[in-house]
């Protein structure tokens, strides 16, 4: 694909979701055409793509993190179904590490008693990992396969079909996966503190004088600043998957188009493609790693009580 | 790159994976390995007292076949005591039987020897006297003489 566009256009090429969307009557499309009615279709351009507007999925996005998540839960719930007391071999002995690991590192941040939270940092460790493993796979094999597997099935131009793997350098999936967070988070707080008490928590913390004559006018300070400090945290969560992921996306792309450069590009680029992916490893377990570890210190933060809270500051 | 339904899309499915490890994963893992866990434990228990309950028996043992072997010296010691005994017995019957013997034997020699010295006199004081009547060849009165040959008689 590299030969017949422009660097420029090969990257964007790589950068847009596969998008299903509704577009409004008399809407021109990318090929010139002019809709008649509005549609529900796939977006044949970025343009397309960005003016279906929020009404629209990423097809490849959610079917490759479904998928991926089905594999985690089937390979897992055998695993569970299998498992013996006795001595544990093979693939058993494997799920029982990653369940010892995450067990282990949720009791070190979670001292509260909520049978929901390991099972989720398993399931966002292991869930992860597999999505952002997918980075790893060169870059050209799956969009290619399927664009053209799919223009031999319906006659689709290739070059309209686009298709990312990774579903963690899509920010709606790792602003989703924070936003879940984040509902939970809420879920939690109240439920542990009951409504006026998270109220209390978000109003008169930090400042607290202990007069309500003076209270009253620091609550709106203390608001804006937890509010600001609450709303970074399923932000921040998002934004650090996807921007690491994103990034060694976009290094793999560039290295991809390295490869076309001659034999010195494709033997420097082999090296490198071979360099990075070894080094992106180690960050995509970690990243993973990071989303779990921060889902359950901020799950534990919800379930900490307004006393524990004061006494912290 | 646009926010769209997949940001709600992928919230749900969050949900639900969570859901579902949460509720057939999770507990059935964790249920065997802690499952695991206590049996280790109580096998590692009861090897621990195994030992101690090996340690208590091999001490009994050695104390019980000390105690034998010193029965059994006391045994052999008494079983010994008693044949010196028997043979001293038996030694000093068989000396005793024999010293009665000898006795016996002893004094019935003695009796055969003086028995015979009496003989031996009266037939030399015969003989003494009939010599003498030879000799003389008178009739010599025994009364008179009779002091002479009992007096010889005597000397022999």
């Amino acid at each position: 694909m590299a030969a017949e566009q422009t660097a420029t256009g090969y990257i964007q090429h790589h950068l847009q979701n596969l998008a299903y969307g509704k577009l409004p009557a008399g809407y021109t499309r990318a090929d010139g055409t002019v809709l008649s009615e509005s549609t529900w279709t796939i977006a044949h351009s970025s343009q397309e793509a960005a003016d279906m507007g929020f009404w629209a999925v990423h097809l490849d996005t959610l079917g490759w993190s479904i998928g991926l998540g089905l594999i985690f839960c089937f390979l897992f719930a055998r695993a569970a179904k299998k498992a013996t007391p006795g001595v544990p071999s093979g693939f058993q002995s494997f799920v029982e590490v990653i369940v010892d690991f995450i067990d282990k590192t949720v009791k070190d941040t979670f001292p509260h008693r909520n049978s929901m939270v390991a099972p989720m940092a398993l399931t966002i460790f292991v869930w992860v990992f597999l999505m952002n493993l997918m980075d790893l796979i060169p870059v050209d094999w799956l969009p290619l396969a399927f664009a053209h597997g799919t223009s031999a099935l319906t006659g689709a131009d290739p070059h309209h079909v686009y298709f990312k793997v990774v579903p963690t350098t899509d920010l709606n999936a790792t602003l989703g996966m924070a936003l879940a967070v984040f509902a939970l988070m809420i879920f939690f707080s109240v439920k542990e503190k009951g409504l006026m008490g998270f109220v209390k928590e978000l109003t008169l913390h930090p400042f607290h004088s202990g007069k309500w004559y003076v209270d009253i006018f620091l609550i709106p300070f203390n608001f804006l600043l937890e509010a600001v400090s609450l709303i970074a945290k399923p932000v921040s969560l998002g934004l650090r998957l996807f921007g690491n992921l994103y990034a060694g996306e976009m290094i793999f792309i560039l290295i991809a188009i390295v490869f076309g450069v001659g034999v010195l590009g494709f033997i420097g680029a082999s090296f490198l493609q071979m360099g990075w992916a070894i080094f992106h490893i180690l960050v995509i377990t970690l990243q993973a790693f990071v989303f779990m570890v921060l889902t359950t210190v901020y799950m534990a933060m919800a379930h900490d009580r307004e006393e524990e809270h004061a006494h912290d500051q | 790159m646009n926010i769209n339904l997949t940001l709600i899309g992928q919230s749900i499915t969050f949900f639900a994976f969570v859901w579902f490890c949460w509720k057939y994963v999770w507990p059935a893992l964790l249920g065997v390995m802690q499952e695991r866990e206590q049996k280790i434990a109580t096998g590692l228990q009861e090897a621990e007292r195994a030992e101690k309950d090996l340690e208590l028996a091999q001490r009994k043992a050695a104390e019980q076949l000390k105690e034998a072997k010193a029965q059994a010296a006391e045994i052999i010691d008494g079983a010994n005591k008693r044949a010196n005994q028997i043979v001293d017995e038996a030694k000093e019957a068989a000396r005793s039987e024999g010293d009665r013997l000898k006795a016996a034997a002893q004094a019935e020699i003695e009796q055969e020897v003086n028995r015979a010295k009496e003989q031996l006199r009266t037939r030399v004081a015969a003989l003494s006297v009939a010599g003498a009547e030879k000799i003389l060849s008178i009739n010599i009165d025994a009364k008179a003489h009779d002091d002479m040959i009992e007096k010889l008689a005597a000397e022999l």
